[in-house]
């Protein structure tokens, strides 16, 4: 198999579109949902929501202005074929440039800082990088721009087995009752079951890569989220938690095998300002 | 749904008492922004006994640190950020005038009591709808910690930013009450 040679400057160049494009331009999946949501909210006040959401969207789009303030830190999934070489500088520098430029061109917040100082950066930079190995010489990178409102909300837990199903549901849907207004619901609910304590969490956040509402391809997990999702808008929360009866717009759930003697559990709560773009090269 | 009332900053007491849970308003006027950073240092200069660097007394506190603003505008996206985390430096604002405050999420049981005891109201604007929301802020100048970035405190004219009563001054709360409504249990 020919090795193919990819310069990084391409990887620069397109993360910082996609850092752009993500934070300004939400996908139509996500536009369909709204649109779903405010026809089946019974709620006065969460039908406004839902319109203020739309409008939002389009004023965002027409002027090329970050939807939300907060433009979260970008998390970046490269699937990285193996027959790829990157010639050229570093590989997370190039990804990290594209991050710098993409928010200084995009007149996006800079919410990065020194955890202990708490100094911010002004660039924010670095990106939340994670590489993966995929066969063929392809590179495929999602840009997932990521707020903190849903981040602050989100939970690992490692069960014991014994918690079973049952035990899961509960914890996911009592996640979304305690964070409340928080996340910015309508929320898209991320959920990883198994692996161990930091696999759970990049599943839950990997199944936020997926179509909103598209099913998991198992029907038996793709049940457990319409049961779960049944469960989350029963909460009564609503869109912006003044009331009503759509408080998430989907659930997704990512599973991977776990120990004998673990459950563990993660939700990762995705705000409705759900911005992601990919982009193959 | 009742229609929105339209109000002007200062808040005065007698305005306070008369807004009520559930009321959509369009707020004009002047309002300040802090978030965490500018919190601490409004609460590190009152424990020293010293000026803050802007009069509290009948004001109103946006949660929020806007994105950067492109040619034209007063300032970029600009939504609230979840008032929780300003909930422990609240209390010793609304005991020295502070009259509202504009965020997302629940608050706690003292900022509640504190609001209650002092005349105060809760808004809550519309998280994540800060192109929207950004379209109401007509002029913004900072006016402390400009090294905190957008975190710094800023002095926002607003124009018909619409928000809504969660809690007024009686300790009505629309999240619990709104989930209350709409909850399907069983």
């Amino acid at each position: 198999m020919a090795i193919r040679e990819i310069d990084t400057a391409r990887i620069t160049r397109i993360v910082k579109q996609l850092c752009i494009e993500a934070t300004t331009v939400l996908n139509p999946d996500v536009l369909e949902a709204y649109a779903q949501g405010l026809s089946q909210e019974v709620s006065p006040q969460g039908k406004e929501i839902f319109k203020q959401l739309a409008e939002n969207a389009r004023i965002a789009r027409e002027e090329s202005i970050s939807l939300c303030q907060d433009a979260g830190m970008a998390v970046v999934f490269i699937e990285l074929g193996q027959d790829v070489h990157f010639a050229g500088a570093d590989l997370a520098e190039s990804i990290n440039e594209g991050v710098r430029q993409g928010y200084a061109e995009g007149f996006l917040r800079p919410s990065t800082l020194d955890p202990i100082s708490r100094e911010n950066y002004g660039d924010n930079t670095p990106a939340i990088i994670h590489l993966e190995m995929a066969p063929g010489d392809k590179v495929k990178i999602h840009v997932l721009p990521k707020g903190f409102g849903g981040e602050n909300m989100s939970r690992v837990v490692l069960f014991h087995p014994g918690a079973g199903l049952e035990g899961v549901r509960e914890f996911v849907i009592n996640r979304v009752r305690e964070a409340g207004a928080n996340p910015c619901p309508p929320v898209i609910v991320g959920v990883g079951i198994g692996g161990n304590f930091e696999k759970c969490a990049l599943i839950a956040k990997k199944s936020l890569l997926r179509p909103v509402g598209q099913s998991h391809p198992d029907p038996v997990v793709a049940r457990l989220e319409q049961e779960f999702l049944r469960g989350i808008n029963n909460t009564g929360i609503g869109p912006q938690g003044l009331g009503g009866r759509i408080t998430a717009l989907a659930v997704h759930i990512e599973t991977y095998p776990t120990h004998i003697g673990s459950l563990p559990v993660a939700v990762n709560l995705q705000c409705h300002s759900h911005r992601c773009k990919s982009a193959v090269l | 749904m009742d229609a929105p009332v339209t109000i002007r900053t200062p808040l005065s007491e007698h305005l306070v008492m008369q807004l009520k849970m559930g009321d959509r308003v369009l707020l004009n006027g002047t309002i300040f922004t802090a978030r965490d950073a500018a919190h601490k240092r409004l609460i590190d200069l009152i424990q020293q006994g010293k000026e803050l660097p802007f009069d509290l007394r009948g004001s109103i506190i946006y949660y929020v640190g806007p994105a950067p603003p492109k040619p034209g505008m007063a300032v970029g996206s600009a939504g609230p950020t979840s008032s929780y985390r300003m909930d422990p430096y609240t209390p010793p604002l609304l005991d020295r005038g502070l009259k509202g405050m504009i965020g997302k999420g629940q608050r706690g049981p003292e900022v509640i009591h504190s609001m209650e005891k002092n005349k105060a109201v809760y808004f809550a604007a519309t998280g994540g709808a800060g192109a929207l929301l950004s379209k109401a802020i007509k002029a913004s100048q900072t006016i402390a910690y400009e090294d905190l970035g957008p975190e710094a405190i800023r002095m926002l004219t607003v124009v018909d930013l619409p928000v809504i009563v969660v809690n007024d001054c009686r300790g009505n709360d629309l999240y619990a009450q709104g989930r209350k409504q709409f909850e399907i249990t069983g």
